[in-house]
């Protein structure tokens, strides 16, 4: 257990942002949630997932919707204690405890301003262990835990709680539902013991995102002996994929996604050489020179090549200098369940999964 | 008719002065004098003498000025500000400020959250509740010499915003300055609301330097000239604006950098790379406007949402210091000898290698004692040329949007030291009066006026939508001061967005067009 004050939102977000492999959108207003919730309430108490009993009663607070509608709304603030009573209400039962659904700019921040705001732990473990743009994307999804009963509700008051036959329909609805509330709203859902937390949820997600968000702020430290990419690299135990500057970046918007794909001309080592990374809000594949070096469910980042700042999809321009990093996925996703639910097929991608470390054997990978 | 330019920056003052055919007849550089008006007053005064122009002929004078940015930075002369935000229940668990460090932070003495404000589609979030706006203006009254207002979706509809600042007068009276964020940043409510209250605070300064202006000009006999600010977006505002948008002058140095090499080249769309003795700043202009930066601006220690020019910075000039490494590599900069480069250069008999000695040494152009560098060997000289070469490419390609060839423009003193024939390169321009580019692109300013909002191309066809939106940019600009008939549009943003219902997109649209 240990407190989560002011000074650690920023490397978390940082961090997590990262995790959010290009999706997630820009932390900034998730930061400020957070920040207002802990300057007003005291800090959240962070706690591993180990803590929890068996038997405790646990769920998922996140947010759904637009991120450019958040950044004029936010929150009003009572939507964590409407969304708990809901959720508690219903299961008989309150909530012990709360944790973040995925990591990335908004999502690993509102879940502690909620904790703050609502006097319990968060858990630190997540459903993703990166970002995914849909509802049952969860590792929980794999333990055949449901989203329901889903709890809903805007700044406004109203409320809504979800029933439905599988975490696909959730999903679907909630969607609906969030675009006549204004487009963006509170959720509480996947509600469940501390054992199924315990079991299929991915642990140390935000004391991971810390380190990492510390790593990438502390970088520039080694700017001088001109190591700081190898200290990138080794940090985050990434495998580097290219470094190249963007040359075009593809956009279209379908149903509720940003599909893409950038165009990278190769720099420094990388001369002469050409790679695109495709996205659907997050980023799902990297191909260097016709080789396909990296897919989902396995992390594809793209960081500044100076700053190894997180570089958002919806960030992407010409010129910019990045480097593609791929970072491991939690081991569930690369099991058969978790592949038919985010594995590269799924997504459109015509190839099979084949991980990141086996893919960058011989010669590509840094070491 | 003829126009004086001036541009105060940090260590420079400079004038120009500009005919009714938009010739320059003369330009004059003086330091920037700690009370900044001394410093004006001598520039105006060193102009008007160089070119005998009688200062009853001055119709129009142009200022553009650093004081707000130091205002802020500072934190000095700030003004005690409230501030209303309309957006309950929305908006209650994000509170105003939680950011700011507490010196900026105290320049707000109340602050409150009331009813009110919009959705993204224009609906009503909630009934605009004006009995708590009163009270709080009761309870603030004596206490705020300035209110700022912001409101959720003012971007998209701002009558809220409007009405209550009918209420912040009708309370405090007619005098009480009120800021109004529909009016000053863009989507963002937290940026946007940064934006206002940080101009909120600046109405002590405003009137100082525009009143501090306006006298310098009468004493140097200049009584019929109608006076404007610089903004930074590259447009003029009145006197009369500026005291109400002091926030809007910020940054306004590289914009009037930008625009005024663009006007001495007669080019509306190009690179331009402006050099001086430390750094390089490159920034785009693009039918005659800079390129505004798509990333928040950040003054002392502030996010906003403010119009910037986006300017990449280099560590490159005139007095880079070169060296020669160990393993034979050259590297140029990022450090620089700066305005000490007339004692330490080796041309001027000093001992350090600059960039400048480089220069000399390959005959590319006389400065000082070009004997001094002949002892500089001919292959470290083409090393470091190349790898000023290799900077100023990079930094060029890093600016362009796609990867055709640009136009580009030198100014700054420092730009005789770069090599002809860049790559990225279609046609390279070095203007005459490229040292005064700032004043002149003051002088030669237009105005403007901006809409931003989210229309829904399924409910309103996409060209009808479009027409509209110009139209009323347009009308926008002829209220700021635009001769009617001279205003065009000069940029239209049309950005799909992610997660709306239908086919939502943000559309931003500027025009432009002569003063009257």
């Amino acid at each position: 257990m240990r407190k989560l004050e002011i000074k650690d939102i920023e490397d978390i977000a940082l961090g997590a942002a990262l995790l959010g492999a290009g999706g997630g959108g820009d932390p900034y207003i998730g930061k400020l949630i957070a920040i207002g919730a802990i300057r007003e309430m005291g800090p959240a108490t962070l706690i591993d997932p180990e803590e929890l009993a068996d038997d405790a009663q646990v769920a998922a607070i996140a947010m759904m919707g637009a991120p450019t509608v958040l950044a004029e709304k936010a929150i009003g603030g009572n939507e964590y204690r409407a969304l708990m009573d809901m959720v508690s209400q219903f299961l008989g039962k309150p909530l012990d405890a709360i944790f973040p659904i995925e990591a990335g700019g908004v999502n690993s921040m509102l879940p502690i301003a909620a904790s703050a705001r609502m006097g319990i732990p968060i858990v630190d473990a997540d459903g993703m262990g990166r970002a995914f743009p849909e509802l049952q994307m969860v590792t929980f999804t794999i333990g055949g835990i449901d989203s329901c009963p889903m709890a809903l509700t805007d700044e406004k008051g109203n409320t809504v709680l979800y029933r439905t036959i599988s975490n696909k329909w959730t999903e679907d609805l909630a969607r609906a539902v969030t675009m006549s509330c204004g487009g963006a709203v509170s959720v509480a859902l996947y509600p469940m013991t501390g054992k199924q937390l315990k079991e299929y949820g991915v642990r140390n997600i935000l004391t991971r995102s810390q380190r990492l968000g510390e790593a990438i702020r502390t970088v520039k430290d080694y700017e001088e002996s001109g190591t700081s990419e190898d200290h990138f690299l080794e940090f985050t135990e990434g495998y580097k994929l290219f470094k190249g500057k963007i040359t075009d970046v593809l956009r279209e918007t379908r149903g509720a996604f940003n599909f893409g794909r950038v165009l990278l001309d190769g720099i420094g080592e990388y001369k002469g050489r050409n790679a695109y990374v495709d996205f659907q809000n997050e980023n799902l594949l990297a191909n260097v020179d016709g080789e396909i070096l990296a897919t989902v469910p396995d992390l594809v980042c793209l960081v500044d090549a100076e700053t190894f700042s997180p570089v958002t999809t919806d960030a992407l321009k010409y010129g910019k200098r990045v480097v593609v990093v791929g970072l491991q996925c939690f081991e569930m996703w690369r099991s058969k369940a978790g592949l038919e639910l985010v594995g590269p097929r799924y997504f459109g991608c015509d190839t099979d999964y084949i991980p990141v470390e086996v893919r960058c054997r011989g010669g590509q990978k840094n070491d | 008719m003829i126009k004086l330019g001036i541009d105060v920056g940090g260590t420079n003052t400079d004038a120009v002065l500009i005919d009714e055919k938009m010739e320059v007849i003369a330009e004059i550089k003086r330091p920037t004098s700690e009370d900044v008006y001394s410093g004006i007053v001598g520039a105006i005064r060193a102009v008007l003498d160089v070119s005998g122009i009688d200062p009853g002929q001055i119709r129009q004078a142009m200022l553009g000025t650093t004081q707000c940015t130091n205002a802020i930075v500072e934190r000095k002369h700030l003004a005690p500000v409230a501030l209303i935000r309309i957006g309950a229940p929305a908006t209650l668990g994000l509170p105003p400020m939680v950011d700011w460090a507490d010196d900026i932070r105290a320049a707000v003495v109340d602050s409150i959250i009331v009813g009110g404000g919009f959705e993204y589609d224009g609906s009503l979030l909630a009934e605009l509740d004006e009995d708590a706006i009163r009270e709080f203006l009761y309870r603030i009254k004596g206490r705020a010499a300035s209110v700022a207002i912001s409101c959720v979706f003012s971007g998209v509809r701002n009558e809220h915003e409007v009405r209550a600042a009918e209420i912040c007068r009708e309370v405090l009276g007619e005098d009480i300055h009120v800021s109004i964020s529909s009016e000053i940043g863009s989507m963002g409510l937290i940026e946007r609301e940064n934006a206002t209250i940080l101009n909120a605070s600046l109405i002590y300064v405003a009137n100082s330097f525009t009143e501090g202006f306006a006298r310098s000009l009468a004493d140097m006999g200049i009584c019929k000239a109608e006076i404007f600010l610089s903004q930074n977006d590259g447009t003029l505002m009145t006197m009369e604006h500026a005291r109400k948008y002091p926030v809007l002058t910020i940054a306004c140095g590289p914009t009037n950098s930008i625009r005024g090499a663009g006007y001495l080249s007669g080019k509306r769309n190009a690179l331009v790379v402006d050099v001086g003795g430390t750094t390089t700043d490159l920034g785009m202009i693009r039918n005659g406007f800079p390129r505004e930066s798509s990333i928040a601006a950040t003054i002392g220690g502030v996010r906003t949402s403010f119009r910037m020019p986006d300017v990449v910075t280099i560590g490159l000039g005139g007095g880079s210091i070169v060296r020669e490494h160990e393993d034979g590599t050259v590297t140029v900069g990022p450090d620089s000898v700066g305005f000490e480069i007339t004692e330490k250069a080796l041309v001027f008999g000093g001992t350090v290698l600059t960039a400048t000695d480089i220069a000399v040494r390959l005959g590319m152009f006389t400065l000082g004692d070009p004997e001094r560098v002949r002892q500089i060997p001919k292959d470290l000289a083409e090393k470091a040329m190349g790898c000023i070469r290799t900077m100023a490419e990079d930094a060029i390609d890093a600016m362009k949007v796609s990867s055709g060839d640009v136009d580009v423009v030198f100014v700054g003193g420092g730009s005789i030291i770069l090599p002809e024939e860049l790559q990225g390169a279609s046609s390279e321009t070095k203007p005459a009066y490229f040292g005064t580019a700032n004043a002149i692109g003051s002088a030669i300013s237009k105005v403007s006026g901006v809409i931003e909002k989210l229309i829904d191309y399924d409910k309103i066809p996409r060209e009808t939508a479009l027409e509209a939106a110009k139209k009323e940019a347009i009308r926008s600009a002829e209220e700021a001061g635009a001769l009617p008939g001279t205003v065009e549009i000069v940029e239209v943003e049309d950005v799909p967005l992610q997660y709306y219902p239908g086919n939502t997109n943000r559309v931003k649209i500027k025009a432009a067009g002569d003063l009257k």
